[in-house]
C-alpha cells in the first residue's frame, strides 16, 4: 500500500497546443478511494493512464510512494488495472484461477497458496478453493475474478468506467459492492468516472477536473457544500444547482424580478474587484416558498412539478415583467427548487422563492472563483 | 422509440426478418445456427442469413456503436478483423421495455476458433503457429496505434494459411485506435496477452487437452519475446560501417521474409561519412499476397501465396520461361497448374478449405506421393489422390463457430456479467 502523487504531471498530446492534462498536482493518500470525475476530454482518463503507465509523461513526475515512477513501464509500476479482465477458466479449481497470474510471475508456490488463502477469506471464498468456477454462483464467481486482482497485492487499484457498460439500476447496486470492498482491503484506489453521482457515491475525497486543470480536490460533501468555483458548483449535484449573474446593488443582488440578500463581504469583495455584477447559485433544496411579506425573493412560473413521494421537485421559469432579460443570464433556462412532497404548487402557478440563510454561494465573474461570505 | 438498423442496404433487407422485439437469449432456436457458443460477457448468437452467418452480440449503445465504429475503421486500416455489418437499436419488447442494441458482424469464412484447433489433442508445434500468427496480428495493430486491451486466444480466429495460421482480430470492445501508441501501451497490450494466453494454456492443461511438452507459461513468454524481436525488426535503427551496405539490402530481405514490405526506408549517414543507419520507416504486411495477388488474382493468405509463388517459380524454371515476362508465365501457371487442381475438387467438398489452402495441400500431397513412387507424379494425378484419401475425410470449415465439445463450458472461459455479482 502506498501514497500516489502527481507533481505538476503534464501530458501534450503530439500535434495539440494545449496540454491534456496540465501541472496535476494531487497527493493521494494510503488506503484513500479517490475519484477522478469530470466531464468528456477533462482529462480524467489520461491522468489514470499516466499512472498506469499507458500515457507518457511529458512534464512533471509522479510517485507511488517514494519511488518515481514517471517513466517506468506498467507491469513494473506494482499497479493492477482492475475489472479489465475477468475471464475465468473453467478447468482450473477456484485456487487457480485465484492465483495463475502468480505462477506466471514466478512467485514461490507455498506465497501463492498463502495469498490466495488470505485473499479467499476476505472474500468469503475459502469453503470454495477446490471446486472448478461452474459450481459456483453468479456472485461466487465474481468474488473470485476480483481475487485474481487482490492476490496481486498492488500498491494501487486503478480502475477506468468499469461500470459503463451496465444499464442505470445495476451500476447502483455493483458501485455500492466495489466500494465496500476497496474499504475492507484498504488498498489506495484510483477511479475515473464521468458520472458525478457515481463520484459522489464511492469517493473518500473526489478531484474534479476540467480542460485538463484540477479545479477542486475534496470530500462529497465539502465539494457539494463549498464548491472552489462555478464550474465545480454546475457540476457537482443532481439537479444541478441554479446559477444565474445578478446585479449588484448595495446589499441586494438583483436579476428582473428576483431579489436576494448578498452578504456585506460578498459586496466588499466584488467592489475590489471592479465588477458590478456577481454570479450567484443556489441548490434546489435551498430554495422555499416565500409569503407576500417577505423582502426579494425569486418568483418563478411553474412549467412541470416531479412528485416523487418522500420529495418533489418543481421546474418553472422567472416570472414577471423583466423575465425576459432574467432568462439570458441563466445558466440554464429553467429554475429548480425542492419543495415538500404532497403540497407542491400546480402547473402554470407563480410562487415566489427565497433563498434559506446562509445557502447562496457567489463566484466572481471575472474569474469564476467562489467569493466566501 | 423506433427500431433503428444501421447497416449495407443489402444486408438491411435480410436483418429486417430477424425477432428484434425479443432478448437475444430468448431467440427461438429455428432462428439460430445450433452451434456450441461462448459464454461470454454478453449475449452472443449466431444466425445465418441468405447463406451468410452472422454473430449477434447484445450489448449497450454506447459499447456498440464503438465496437462498430472501432472495426469499421480497422477494415479500412485493412486489418484481418472480422466486418461489422450494423448496429440495431432502439429495440423494445411487446410490453415497451427497452432492450440494448445488437452489434452485428459477419462470421469470417473458413476462420478457426483456437478450441476447434484441439479437438483432440494441442501439440506445440501447433500452439507455437497459433503464436506466432497472434504476434504478427499484434504487430501489425501497433504499428496502426491500435491497443487491443484484452488481447487473447479467445478473441481472435485463426485461418488456415500453408501450414501455419492467420490471425483475425474477432473482439474489438476494449480496444483504441490511437495515432502512435506509446511504449506503455504496447508493452501494457503485450503483458495483458501473457497473462490471457498462459491463462487459456494453463486451462487446456487442466482438461488434458494439452501436449505434456507444452509448457504454459514458456508459451506465453515466448509471445513476449517474439513479439520483441518482430517490433524491433520493424521500428529499430540499425547503424552498421558504410562499407556493410548490403545490409540495408538485408535487412528489407528480412522484413519481406517476415512477410512485410518496406514502402520507405530512412537512411541516415553521419557527417564523417564511416556510419549509416537505417530505419523502416513505411512498412505494408502482406508481401507475399500483394505480389501473388498482382500476378495471378488470386486472394490468399501470406504463407499461402509463398508457398504458391515458390510453385510459380519451380514452373518458371521447369518450363524454361525464366527469360519472359512475369505477368505472362503467371497466367499460365493459373491456366496449367492451378486451375486445373481446383477443376479437380468436387462442388461438394469445396467448403472444406480454401481454394489456396488446397492447393497448398495438394502440393503437400505430391511431394509425398512422388517420394512413394519415386518419380514426379504429376499435379493433376496428386490433385485426384488427393481429393479421394485425404480431402473426403476432412471436416468441413467453412463456418465452425464453438468448440467441439457438447457442453461449452467444457472448452471455454467464463465470462462473469456484472449483474451476477452480489
Amino acid at each position: 500500500m502506498a501514497t500516489v502523487t502527481y507533481d505538476k504531471a503534464t501530458r501534450i498530446y503530439p500535434g495539440q497546443d494545449a496540454p491534456a492534462v496540465d501541472s496535476l498536482d494531487l497527493q493521494i493518500e494510503d488506503g484513500e478511494f479517490l475519484v477522478l470525475v469530470g466531464p468528456s476530454g477533462c482529462g480524467k482518463s489520461t491522468s489514470l493512464r499516466m499512472l498506469a503507465g499507458l500515457e507518457e509523461v511529458d512534464a512533471g513526475a509522479i510517485r507511488i510512494g517514494d519511488r518515481d515512477v514517471t517513466h517506468m513501464p506498467p507491469k513494473d509500476r506494482d499497479i493492477a488495472m482492475v475489472f479489465q479482465n475477468y475471464a475465468l477458466y473453467p478447468h482450473m479449481t477456484v485456487a487457480a484461477n485465484m492465483g495463475f497470474a502468480l505462477k506466471i510471475a514466478g512467485t514461490p508456490k507455498a506465497e501463492i497458496q498463502q495469498r490466495v488463502m488470505d485473499a479467499a477469506k476476505l472474500l468469503d471464498l475459502v469453503e470454495y478453493l477446490d471446486r472448478k468456477p461452474k459450481a459456483l454462483s453468479g456472485g461466487q464467481r465474481q468474488r473470485v475474478a476480483m481475487g485474481r486482482a487482490i492476490v496481486r497485492e498492488p500498491q494501487v487499484f486503478l480502475m477506468d468506467e468499469p461500470l459503463s457498460n451496465l444499464d442505470a439500476k445495476l451500476r447502483v447496486s455493483t458501485r455500492t459492492q466495489i466500494a465496500s470492498l476497496q474499504r475492507r482491503l484498504g488498498i489506495t484506489t484510483v477511479y475515473v468516472t464521468h458520472d458525478q453521482i457515481e463520484a459522489m457515491t464511492m469517493g473518500d475525497r473526489v478531484c474534479v477536473l476540467k480542460d485538463g486543470r484540477l479545479q477542486q480536490v475534496d470530500t462529497p460533501l465539502k465539494l457539494y457544500d463549498k464548491p472552489a468555483n462555478v464550474f465545480v458548483a454546475g457540476f457537482i449535484g443532481s439537479p444541478a444547482m441554479n446559477i444565474a449573474t445578478f446585479d449588484v446593488d448595495g446589499e441586494r443582488a438583483k436579476l428582473g424580478e428576483a431579489d436576494v440578500h448578498l452578504p456585506p463581504a460578498v459586496a466588499s469583495a466584488v467592489k475590489a474587484e471592479g465588477s458590478d455584477t456577481v454570479t450567484v447559485g443556489f441548490r434546489p433544496e435551498s430554495l422555499v416558498p416565500t409569503s407576500s411579506e417577505d423582502v426579494g425573493g425569486i418568483p418563478v412560473t411553474v412549467d412541470l412539478v416531479e412528485e416523487l413521494g418522500s420529495e418533489a421537485y418543481v421546474y418553472g421559469h422567472p416570472a414577471g415583467p423583466k423575465a425576459e432579460e432574467q432568462s439570458d443570464r441563466m445558466r440554464s433556462d429553467t429554475v429548480i427548487a425542492r419543495v415538500e412532497p404532497r403540497m407542491a404548487p400546480h402547473k402554470g402557478e407563480k410562487v415566489t422563492f427565497s433563498v434559506k440563510d446562509g445557502e447562496s454561494h457567489f463566484f466572481s465573474v471575472k474569474t469564476g472563483e467562489r467569493i466566501e461570505a | 422509440m423506433e427500431l433503428r438498423i444501421l447497416a449495407t442496404p443489402h444486408e438491411q433487407q435480410a436483418l429486417l426478418d430477424l425477432p428484434w422485439d425479443m432478448p437475444l437469449e430468448d431467440w427461438p432456436e429455428w432462428y439460430l445456427v445450433a452451434l456450441p457458443r461462448g459464454i461470454s460477457r454478453h449475449v452472443v448468437r449466431f444466425t445465418r442469413l441468405e447463406g451468410r452467418v452472422y454473430a449477434l452480440k447484445e450489448v449497450v449503445q454506447s459499447f456498440a456503436d464503438r465496437e462498430y465504429r472501432l472495426l469499421r475503421d480497422l477494415e479500412r486500416l485493412d486489418v484481418p478483423s472480422v466486418q461489422a455489418v450494423g448496429v440495431i437499436s432502439g429495440r423494445e419488447a411487446p410490453d415497451g421495455e427497452p432492450l440494448d442494441p445488437i452489434l452485428v458482424t459477419r462470421h469470417l469464412q473458413f476462420s478457426l476458433p483456437y478450441r476447434a484447433l484441439f479437438a483432440r489433442m494441442m501439440r506445440r508445434e501447433t500452439v507455437e503457429r497459433l503464436i506466432d500468427a497472434l504476434v504478427v496480428l499484434i504487430a501489425r495493430l501497433h504499428l496502426l496505434g491500435f491497443y487491443w486491451g484484452d488481447c487473447s486466444l479467445s478473441n481472435t480466429l485463426f485461418r488456415r494459411d500453408a501450414g501455419a495460421f492467420a490471425a483475425y482480430l474477432v473482439d474489438a470492445e476494449t480496444g483504441e485506435l490511437h495515432n502512435r501508441l506509446s511504449d506503455g501501451q504496447r508493452e501494457h497490450d503485450i503483458d495483458i496477452a501473457r497473462v490471457n494466453i498462459a491463462g487459456e494454456m494453463m486451462d487446456l492443461a487442466a482438461a488434458g487437452y494439452l501436449d505434456d511438452t507444452v509448457d504454459p507459461i514458456a508459451t506465453s513468454d515466448h509471445v513476449v519475446e517474439r513479439y520483441h524481436t518482430l517490433w524491433s525488426e520493424l521500428t529499430e535503427w540499425e547503424a552498421f560501417d558504410v562499407n556493410e551496405r548490403w545490409r540495408i539490402a538485408r535487412r528489407v530481405e528480412r522484413l519481406n521474409d517476415l512477410g512485410f514490405d518496406v514502402a520507405e526506408l530512412d537512411i541516415v549517414t553521419d557527417i564523417g561519412g564511416r556510419t549509416v543507419r537505417v530505419q523502416p520507416k513505411v512498412v505494408d504486411p502482406g508481401h507475399h499476397s500483394r505480389r501473388l495477388l498482382r500476378l495471378t488474382g488470386i486472394d490468399a493468405q501470406e504463407n499461402q501465396a509463398r508457398r504458391l509463388l515458390n510453385d510459380l517459380d519451380a514452373y518458371t524454371a521447369e518450363t524454361d520461361q525464366q527469360g519472359e515476362d512475369e505477368e505472362i508465365v503467371a497466367n499460365a501457371w493459373v491456366m496449367d497448374c492451378f486451375e486445373p487442381v481446383m477443376r479437380a475438387i468436387p462442388r461438394e467438398f469445396r467448403g472444406k478449405l480454401e481454394a489456396p489452402e488446397i492447393y497448398h495441400e495438394v502440393l503437400e500431397h505430391r511431394w509425398y506421393l512422388s517420394e512413394q513412387a519415386g518419380h514426379d507424379v504429376g499435379i493433376e494425378e496428386a490433385a485426384q489422390d488427393y481429393v479421394e484419401s485425404v480431402l473426403r475425410h476432412k471436416p468441413d470449415e467453412l463456418a465452425i463457430l464453438g468448440g467441439t465439445s457438447g457442453d461449452p463450458e467444457e472448452t471455454q472461459p467464463f465470462r462473469i456479467p456484472w449483474d451476477e455479482l452480489g
